[in-house]
């Protein structure tokens, strides 16, 4: 076969080749892993959205922000908490951008928790990496507990048993960080009767 | 650290009955599989028009394989092009800008994923959802068959046995290779890591994005839109096949593509599972158990290492964040599931196997961090991308044995097949390429700094444009994310680089295999250097360490080490 034969086949069977795989791949993969992706995990298919009292009132996986003292607070947003617009600061630790917004943030937790700088977890003053981190650590919980419990007319107590019952364990005992869901509970200080 | 052993230990463990399963589904006998997939690979040679019992040589191969990444780069450019006027574009995207659309069409069909556009806002579902998804199969697929071609090669080719010396040899069937590499091992792979993604809260459907009313009213948010689509079955594929462009921006960072500490770890296994794999299926298909060794050790050696200083680096605090709060790891640009430690495992071994997929961002990694991240691409051969990986480490292997045959004043011979001036030739082009592409064209975007868009000042703002180059030439994806990289420079410039670093190291170790196989085959004897063992190994460690500090060690002063050393003594300003 001469080089210009072969040259002409080549690019036949590239161009089948092409459209093959964009009809398996791009078809018929996708179209049935997400159709029983779909079927035997419907609410996580969907974005993991929470009803309550027959409304949709955020998602388990997407932070919210929250300003209202009696709430707590997840962890700084680069991206306005918004899910449709996400991403980090993609500021380096050298640039002096980072540092006047971390002093900003230190400043207002500062007012706000009536503590020094020294006292604040470190995560909420760094942006996460996505900006939709649903999560803090339980430190960052416990750090917000007695302001949250002073504006609700609730115990420390009974602040601190809600964090302990909402703290995730590492997964399955080895995987990951424990952590809190901010989302989940606020919710939960939403249901209790003030005491 | 248990975590990340544990992990490491899981992926070792799957790795190597996969690599077993590969030599299998790569060899010209019966194996098990072909009841199930025979059929359906039947329908496939009928439907591209390939007979699959003809043999190539090197050429026939080499040429198959660029003209069919030629037709499948037109396909691409054309759909991202057109896709306004395209089905499946329910929001009414708009086309790309065509540098927008050829730099997307060849950072995906080079594998890398490197991507200058904005997630879903400025791609229809037709692009996102088809297009890249089988870009994401086919191309680590095509690797993945070149290397296989080129380990036949180092054992004379398929027909070793029957041909004379000097006469073409068989190594394989180009279209053969390919579609079992995507039929046999990535799809049903990437099914299985799906659904447990799925199950971890991935999303997983056609239907339309919901909206949510926030709790708290009086905050600046007072409604969400919770996007989701077939995001599962693209995360898998974009993991397991070194690819690493997600459904989301901020890529596996996002919750909503990497939801819980275990789907983190599922994700993290599938970045190196099949990198890991070649290296077992390489040393079966060479008959090899010593080389094997000497492989895995080296790799793994490098790996773990590297793994150490990255861990190490953001367990440290984030200078910019000194007295501001109680002292802690860098968390900017983390997530609170994974902490710092698991970011750091991501960020190392994405980079070190051409993946690019990030659940951390790399741009607010501390120094160390960035230098480390850097050097994995640059080497681009510690398990290294499919196919495209090993293929870079048998290169490096090649020019060790060159370098100790001097050393000991022999004919260099690996297998048997003498290592001659046409081969050392080509070798020298593949060391010189990568200096000249990245340096030159770093050298000249921070020369002009109208071009270079920096988000970061000082001696980050080299290692942004450094990263870049680098990141597109090692065919990697990911990026120092601040950059405002969607600009005719930077979209043509980085075209030019990802196909100079995805075409020449693949197409150049093929014909220097296909050269090697047609040589008299020298009886091993007591002067035949042994590659299976401790001595070459440490030798081989040096190559790849001298080769590269020679090339990069200026760049990386004036980059991550030079941030590092600011940090130190003036820390930041502001």
């Amino acid at each position: 076969m001469g080089i210009n034969e072969s040259v002409t086949k080549n690019i036949w069977i590239g161009l089948r080749f092409g459209i093959g795989f964009l009809v398996l791949c791009g078809g018929l993969y996708t179209a049935v892993i997400t159709f029983v992706g779909e079927q035997l995990f419907p609410h996580q298919a969907r974005g993991s959205v929470i009803v309550h009292d027959g409304q949709a009132v955020g998602s388990t996986l997407v932070a919210q922000a929250f300003a209202d003292p009696r709430y707590f607070y997840a962890r700084p947003s680069a991206a306005g908490y918004d899910p449709t617009a996400t991403g980090g600061s993609n500021l380096a630790p050298s640039n002096p951008e980072l540092r006047v917004q971390a002093r900003a943030r230190s400043e207002q937790i500062q007012s706000k928790e009536q503590v020094i700088a020294a006292a604040i977890p470190v995560e909420l003053i760094a942006a996460s990496g996505a900006g939709l981190d649903p999560h803090i650590s339980p430190d960052a919980a416990l750090f917000q507990a007695e302001r949250v419990a002073a504006q609700r007319n609730l115990t420390n107590e009974s602040v601190t048993a809600l964090i302990a019952q909402y703290t995730e364990k590492k997964q399955f005992g080895v995987f990951g960080q424990a952590r809190v869901n901010v989302l989940k509970l606020n919710l939960a200080l939403d249901q209790m009767k003030d005491k | 650290m248990f975590e990340i052993i544990l992990i490491m230990t899981m992926a070792i463990a799957l790795a190597y009955p996969l690599g077993r399963y590969m030599i299998g589904v790569f060899s010209s006998e019966a194996h098990f599989s072909d009841r199930i997939f025979n059929p359906i690979e039947r329908i496939i040679y009928r439907c591209i028009g390939v007979n699959p019992h003809t043999s190539m040589n090197w050429k026939s191969y080499g040429l198959a394989f660029l003209l069919s990444n030629l037709m499948l780069g037109i396909i691409a450019f054309l759909i991202l092009k057109f896709q306004h006027v395209l089905p499946l574009n329910p929001d009414n995207i708009g086309p790309l800008s065509w540098d927008l659309a050829l730099h997307t069409a060849v950072s995906f069909l080079t594998n890398t994923n490197q991507q200058h556009y904005s997630g879903q806002a400025q791609l229809s579902y037709l692009s996102q959802g088809t297009l890249i998804v089988t870009l994401q199969f086919v191309t680590p697929a095509m690797a993945l068959a070149v290397c296989v071609a080129i380990l036949r090669g180092m054992m004379g080719g398929r027909n070793e046995k029957l041909a004379k010396e000097g006469a073409e040899r068989d190594l394989g069937n180009y279209y053969v290779d390919t579609v079992r590499g995507i039929v046999r091992v990535l799809i049903p792979l990437a099914a299985v890591v799906a659904l447990i993604l799925s199950s971890q809260g991935v999303p997983s459907t056609f239907k339309e994005a919901q909206t949510v009313t926030t709790l708290d009213q009086s905050s600046a948010v007072i409604e969400q839109t919770i996007p989701v689509g077939p995001v599962a079955s693209m995360v898998a594929i974009k993991q397991l096949g070194t690819n690493g462009g997600g459904w989301y921006g901020p890529n596996s960072s996002n919750p909503l593509e990497n939801p819980t500490p275990f789907s983190n770890a599922i994700e993290t296994i599938a970045i190196v599972l099949i990198p890991i794999a070649i290296v077992f299926m390489a040393g079966g298909m060479l008959r090899r158990k010593g080389f094997t060794a000497m492989s895995f050790a080296v790799m793994a050696l490098f790996s773990a290492s590297f793994i150490g200083f990255t861990v190490y680096s953001e367990l440290q605090p984030n200078a910019a964040f000194n007295e501001l709060a109680a002292s802690g790891p860098n968390m900017e640009g983390k997530e609170t599931r994974f902490g710092p430690e698991l970011s750091a495992l991501w960020g190392t071994l994405t980079t070190q196997t051409s993946n690019g997929s990030v659940n951390a961002m790399h741009d607010s990694f501390n120094p160390v961090g960035g230098l480390i991240t850097r050097s994995g691409m640059l080497i681009n051969g510690i398990w290294g991308g499919v196919g495209c990986g090993f293929v870079n480490f048998i290169v490096y292997i090649w020019i060790a044995v060159f370098l100790s045959g001097l050393m000991i004043g022999r004919t260099p011979e690996l297998f048997g097949k003498k290592i001659e001036t046409r081969e050392i030739t080509l070798l020298g082009t593949l060391i010189v390429l990568p200096t000249l592409v990245i340096l030159g064209f770093t050298a000249i975007t921070v020369a002009l700094p109208s071009l270079t868009g920096n988000s970061n000042p000082g001696f980050h703002a080299i290692s942004q444009v450094f990263y870049e180059y680098t990141s597109a030439f090692a065919n990697n994806g990911s990026g120092f994310e601040g950059l405002g990289d969607n600009t005719v420079w930077w979209n043509v410039s980085c075209v030019i680089t990802l196909l100079l670093g995805r075409y020449l190291p693949l197409v150049i170790p093929l014909a220097i295999a296909g050269m090697m196989a047609k040589k008299r085959t020298v009886p091993t004897g007591v002067g035949s250097l042994s590659v299976g063992n401790v001595t070459f190994a440490v030798t081989l460690i040096a190559v790849i360490l001298i080769l590269n500090f020679l090339s990069f060690l200026p760049a990386a002063v004036i980059g991550p080490i030079g941030e590092a050393l600011q940090l130190a003594t003036t820390g930041v300003e502001g």
